[in-house]
């Protein structure tokens, strides 16, 4: 359909349609016909450009959905709880996020963003542009705004780098007093290991070529 | 083969689609195209030098104040980790010296370097210096690692009179650092290592096909 469209249109622009420029070092490529199981490299600065994996669509969504449900899960399970001569004290990620008091303060709203807001923004604009691509819908309205916010929220989205903070205060409390692990730490644990693989899946190029108007 | 700059054409850096000189808007992802940012170079050295100026007192201050029954102590980040190492905890001390002295170090030497290269001509090579500023881009982030720490330690440890943890003020800068120096990395656009580069561009192969290979 795009394809049709793009002819009747211009067909200037319909030749540059089949060209792809690298990101990095803006060697002009004409774009290549890659399988399921390659990749594209460009030859000079061997950025990937294309890399589509079967069935990547519906694998994202599920990967997507299941950060979700961790992360949401994390903020309202208890996450670390520390004893030491009889007394108790427990964390939740949204306590952590109120640590900074006074002229801190304004740190608590960026951390909850880079730990829990931004992350699920992210997340939810990506399962929003892919639900209709994987159905073979025309996209959603508004999903090229989408997925170019989420891509341009993905360095500011630091769940997993939380999840390491942890483990070191962890480690770093361990002589100190006793530390107990509440269900949200684990989660955030796993969540590390499936944010890892969804960046590894995610074919940039595919997503954008099926939101062409 | 030839840039796109070269073809008078435009390379969209988010979906690389190709549009003709003059485009503005992508056609492809509708997001704005340049064939290269003038102020790149500029924009790379306002945030690298906020980023810099809110390192040090990042180092300078304490990163953590503990309260016990008996004694008060504020710790600097590198004080902190010098600590650890005494109590024999090498693991965790090294990471913290990696992700707090080490790492950021490092991204202000390789950014400035990167902006040298582009403006006097580069003294490596191009893919090195490609490389580098992948690496810049990917680890950024990680300098966040201590922010987080000091959060969840002085969420966490908060035992009335025995132990209080609460941050200092280093958490700003350093948090204020990291965000600055991310927003410098950003700004640099890649493409101006090759314009400036020597790397000879690969020849007339099979109608100028990308490379490939099979993944795993």
């Amino acid at each position: 359909m795009t394809r049709a469209q793009n002819l009747s249109d211009n067909h200037e622009t319909d030749a540059l349609d089949g060209l792809i420029a690298c990101p990095h070092c803006d060697l002009v490529y004409s774009t290549p016909e890659v399988a399921r199981n390659e990749r594209a490299f460009c030859q000079r600065c061997h950025t990937v450009l294309i890399a589509p994996r079967r069935r990547a669509g519906k694998r994202l969504i599920a990967l997507a959905s299941t950060i979700l449900i961790l992360i949401t899960g994390a903020m309202f399970f208890p996450f670390l709880s520390i004893g030491a001569g009889g007394l108790h004290h427990g964390t939740s990620i949204v306590q952590t996020s109120l640590a900074f008091t006074g002229m801190l303060a304004v740190l608590t709203p960026a951390i909850l963003a880079f730990i829990v807001i931004i992350p699920m923004t992210r997340l939810i604009l990506l399962i929003y542009v892919l639900v209709p691509i994987i159905q073979d819908k025309p996209p959603a309205p508004l999903a090229r705004h989408a997925f170019r916010l989420a891509e341009d929220l993905t360095p500011w989205s630091m769940a997993e780098i939380f999840a390491i903070g942890c483990a070191v205060a962890l480690v770093k409390l361990s002589d100190l007093a006793e530390v107990s692990l509440g269900p949200a730490a684990w989660m955030f644990a796993v969540l590390m290991i499936i944010v890892v693989l969804t960046d590894s899946m995610m074919c940039r190029y595919s997503i954008w070529k099926s939101l062409q108007p | 083969m030839k840039t796109a700059r070269e073809m008078g054409l435009i390379g969209c850096q988010r979906c690389t689609r190709v549009s003709p000189a003059g485009t503005e808007i992508c056609p492809r992802c509708g997001g704005k195209v340049r064939s290269r940012d003038p102020m790149s170079l500029q924009k790379v050295m306002a945030w690298w030098v906020l980023g810099v100026a809110c390192y040090i007192p990042g180092n300078l201050y304490p990163m953590l104040e503990t309260k016990t029954l008996v004694s008060s102590q504020s710790n600097t980040i590198i004080g902190g980790a010098v600590e650890l190492a005494q109590h024999g905890s090498w693991g965790v001390a090294i990471i913290i010296l990696a992700a707090s002295a080490l790492i950021p170090i490092a991204k202000f030497v390789i950014i400035l370097g990167l902006v040298i290269g582009v403006q006097r001509g580069p003294q490596i090579s191009d893919g090195l210096r490609q490389r580098l500023y992948e690496i810049v881009e990917y680890i950024g982030r990680w300098s966040m690692i201590d922010v987080f720490v000091v959060a969840v330690l002085s969420s966490l440890v908060q035992l009335q009179t025995l132990v209080n943890i609460t941050p200092g003020r280093a958490s700003i800068f350093f948090a204020l650092s990291v965000i600055f120096t991310m927003i410098s990395a950003q700004n640099f656009d890649s493409r101006l290592i090759w314009d400036t580069g020597n790397t000879p561009k690969p020849g007339e192969i099979p109608d100028g096909h990308a490379s490939k290979e099979r993944s795993a």
